[in-house]
C-alpha cells in the first residue's frame, strides 16, 4: 500500500473552462502533501481530479497525464470505479449514509460492492478500521446506532475509517478539518500522522498552520485573477514552504501578505 | 419578544419609555382572545335572535366583529405592529377555517348517509339477482382492488424508473422533453384517459370490448405522471454528498442508485406512491367508460366487464331502480368505504414514511 501520483502536464476543464492549468506534480509514496491556495485556484479540482471524482460534474475534463505508480489513471479502458477504489476520499463535509448504522457505514464500501464475507471478517475490518480512525473506543458499544447520530468531528472519523475500510493506496483529503472544531480538528491531525505509515495522503487545506503540522510536502496553487485557470506556482518540502520560497507569490501566502 | 412581561405587573401598568434597554409595551390580557370570541357571539346571537336566527349569518358575523374588536383593543393598548400582526393571524386562521369547512361537510354527510347500509351483508353480497333491497358491493370493492391493484403494479416501476432516469441520468433535450410531458400530463382529464384505453383496446382486440385491465391502463396513464413527479422531488432532496461519497468508495453508479440515493428516499418515495394510489382509486369517468359495470363478482382483470365501488356508486345514484331508496342507500355505503380505503391508504403512507425514514438516534 502507499503509491505515487505523477502530473505530468495537467490541465483540468469545466466545459470549456480551464480550471487548473500544466500541474507537474510528484506526490511521493507515504507522505502527506498538502495543497494549499487562495480561494477558486484549483486545489480541490486537482484532488478530485486524481481520484477521477471530477468528472461526476457534467461537462468536466482532463488533459494530460495523471500516473499511479507509472499507470496512467486516465488511459483507455481504465474504470474510473477502479480508480476510486484505490484512492478513497473524505470530503469537507462529514457524510456518513444516513440510512446506516456506524457498522454498515465503516463496511459500507465492501458491502455495497457486494463483497461476500463471513461476519467474522466484517467484524475485523470494522474493528481495525475504526481503530485506525481512533473512533472505536468511542463507538464500540454502539455500533448498531446510526452514524447521523455521532458528533460532526465522530462523524468525520467514521468516514475516514470508511475510506480505509476499502483499503486503498491513497487517500485525499478535501478540507477534513474546515467543518470541525479545535479538539476534533486534533484528533484529526494525528490520525492523518499515524495513517500515512501506510497510506499515501493529500490534503487539501485552507489552514496553512495545519499544512504546517502535518505535511512532509507542501504544493502551492494560485490564481491570477477571476476567470483564469489556478496554476501550481511552487511544490517542496514543507519547511521550505514555509521558510524559504522560492516564489515570491508563495512567500506572500505563507506569510499572510494576501489570500 | 422572549421576554414575558405579563409577569412584571407594575411594567405593564407604568412603562417607561425613557428607559434604555428592551423597549416594553403593554399587552393584552391572555383571555382577550377567547373573551372577545364569546362575546362577540353573544352579541351577534342577541342581534340574530331579534331578526330571525341563522347559522351561517351568526358565524361570519361573528368572526368579523371579533377581528375588528381585536384589531381596534390592541391597536389601542398594544400599538400598530402587535394589531397588525392579530388581525393576520385572524385572517390566516379564519381562512383555515373556511378551507376545512368542506371537507368536514363531505365527510359528515357520507358518513351520516352511508351508515344505513355498512352491514355485513354490504361486504359479502354481490348485486346478483338483488331488485330493491339487500344487496351489497363486494364485487366492487374486489373489482376496485383488482383493478387499481394492476394500475399501480404497471405504473410504481415505470414512474420510479422515468424518475430515476430524470435525476441521475437525464441530461439535455430528451430530459426536458420528458418532464415536459410529465407536467402535461398530471394536467389531463381523466375522461381522456379512458377514452385512450377505450380506443387502445379497441384497436387491439376489436370494438366494444370492455375489460378490468382496459380500466386499469386508464388509470396507469394518470397514475405514472404522479407517480414520476413524487418520486423525483423525493430523489432530487438526497444530498450530492451521499452520492459522491458512495463514489469515492468505488461505487459504481447504478449501485449508488440501487443502495445509497433510493434507500434515503425510500420514506418519501412510498408515501407518494400510496398517495398517487389514493389519487386514482376513485375515479370514475375513465372506469364507466372502460370498464362498465356488472351485477355478479367477476375476478378475471382479462374478460368482461367488471364492478368498481366509484362507477357502483355513480350508477346506482344516477340511475337508481323502483324503488329509489335501497339504490341510493348503496350509493352512499360504496362512497364511505372509498373514503375509507383512501384514508387507511393515506395513514398506511404516513407508517410507511415512519419505518423507513432516516434514524438520526
Amino acid at each position: 500500500m502507499g503509491k505515487a501520483i505523477e502530473a505530468k502536464d495537467l490541465n483540468i476543464y469545466y466545459g470549456s473552462f480551464r480550471a487548473v492549468e500544466g500541474v507537474n506534480m510528484l506526490i511521493r509514496p507515504k507522505t502527506v502533501t498538502a495543497l494549499i491556495g487562495p480561494s477558486g485556484c484549483g486545489k480541490s479540482t486537482f484532488l478530485r481530479a486524481i481520484n477521477r471524482m471530477h468528472e461526476v460534474v457534467p461537462g468536466a475534463r482532463v488533459e494530460g497525464r495523471l500516473e499511479l505508480d507509472g499507470e496512467d489513471l486516465y488511459g483507455p479502458g481504465v474504470d474510473p470505479v477502479g480508480v476510486r477504489r484505490q484512492i478513497g476520499m473524505v470530503f469537507q463535509r462529514p457524510n456518513p449514509f444516513p440510512t446506516m448504522s456506524i457498522y454498515d457505514n465503516v463496511i459500507a464500501g465492501l458491502r455495497l460492492n457486494n463483497k461476500k464475507l463471513s461476519k467474522d471478517a466484517t467484524d475485523e475490518i470494522v474493528e481495525k478500521s475504526l481503530r485506525g480512525a481512533n473512533l472505536w473506543n468511542e463507538v464500540k458499544d454502539r455500533l448498531d446506532k446510526p452514524g447521523s447520530g455521532l458528533s460532526g468531528g465522530q462523524q468525520q472519523r467514521l468516514c475516514i475509517a470508511r475510506a480505509i475500510a476499502v483499503q486503498p493506496d491513497v487517500l485525499l483529503m478535501d478540507e477534513p478539518c474546515s467543518a470541525l472544531d479545535p479538539i476534533s480538528t486534533l484528533a484529526i491531525e494525528d490520525l492523518i500522522n499515524e495513517l500515512k505509515q501506510d497510506y499515501t495522503i493529500v490534503i487539501v487545506t485552507h489552514n496553512m498552520q495545519q499544512a504546517a503540522r502535518v505535511s512532509d510536502y507542501t504544493g502551492f496553487f494560485n490564481i491570477e485573477g477571476t476567470g483564469k485557470p489556478g496554476k501550481l506556482v511552487e511544490m517542496d518540502e514543507t519547511k521550505t514552504i514555509f521558510s524559504q520560497p522560492k516564489e515570491k507569490a508563495t512567500e506572500d501566502y505563507v506569510s499572510g501578505r494576501f489570500g | 419578544m422572549t421576554v414575558d412581561i405579563t409577569k412584571s405587573p407594575e411594567r405593564v401598568t407604568a412603562p417607561s419609555p425613557q428607559r434604555r434597554g428592551l423597549a416594553r409595551r403593554a399587552q393584552l390580557p391572555r383571555w382577550a382572545v377567547p373573551g372577545g370570541l364569546a362575546a362577540s357571539a353573544a352579541v351577534v346571537g342577541l342581534v340574530l335572535a331579534l331578526v330571525g336566527f341563522s347559522t351561517g349569518l351568526f358565524v361570519v358575523g361573528t368572526v368579523v366583529l371579533f377581528t375588528a374588536g381585536l384589531y381596534v383593543a390592541s391597536r389601542i393598548v398594544e400599538g400598530s405592529r402587535k394589531a397588525t400582526d392579530r388581525l393576520v393571524t385572524v385572517i390566516v386562521t379564519s381562512a383555515f377555517g373556511l378551507a376545512v369547512i368542506p371537507l368536514i361537510s363531505v365527510i359528515c354527510t357520507v358518513v351520516s348517509e352511508g351508515l344505513a347500509r355498512f352491514d355485513v351483508e354490504f361486504f359479502s353480497s354481490s348485486m346478483r339477482g338483488v331488485v330493491g333491497e339487500g344487496g351489497g358491493a363486494y364485487h366492487a370493492i374486489v373489482g376496485t382492488l383488482i383493478i387499481t391493484g394492476l394500475a399501480a403494479l404497471m405504473s410504481i416501476p415505470v414512474g420510479l424508473l422515468t424518475a430515476v432516469y430524470l435525476v441521475e441520468y437525464g441530461k439535455g433535450r430528451l430530459a426536458r422533453a420528458i418532464t415536459f410531458f410529465v407536467d402535461v400530463m398530471t394536467g389531463i382529464p381523466s375522461i381522456v384517459a379512458g377514452l385512450f384505453a377505450v380506443a387502445l383496446f379497441t384497436y387491439l382486440v376489436g370494438p366494444g370490448a370492455r375489460f378490468g385491465f382496459a380500466g386499469s391502463v386508464a388509470l396507469s396513464v394518470l397514475m405514472i405522471p404522479i407517480v414520476v413527479r413524487a418520486t423525483e422531488e423525493m430523489l432530487k432532496i438526497v444530498p450530492n454528498e451521499l452520492r459522491e461519497a458512495a463514489l469515492a468508495l468505488g461505487v459504481p453508479k447504478w449501485r449508488v442508485i440501487l443502495k445509497v440515493v433510493i434507500p434515503t428516499s425510500i420514506a418519501g418515495i412510498a408515501s407518494g406512491i400510496t398517495l398517487a394510489i389514493a389519487r386514482v382509486i376513485g375515479e370514475t369517468a375513465p372506469l364507466l367508460v372502460a370498464v362498465g359495470l356488472t351485477t355478479a363478482m367477476n375476478v378475471n382483470a382479462f374478460d368482461g366487464r367488471m364492478a368498481t365501488l366509484p362507477v357502483f356508486s355513480y350508477l346506482s345514484y344516477a340511475t337508481p331502480g323502483v324503488p329509489r331508496e335501497p339504490y341510493l342507500e348503496r350509493a352512499w355505503t360504496a362512497a364511505l368505504v372509498l373514503i375509507i380505503i383512501v384514508m387507511v391508504l393515506n395513514l398506511l403512507a404516513r407508517l410507511i414514511a415512519r419505518v423507513f425514514a432516516p434514524k438520526t438516534r
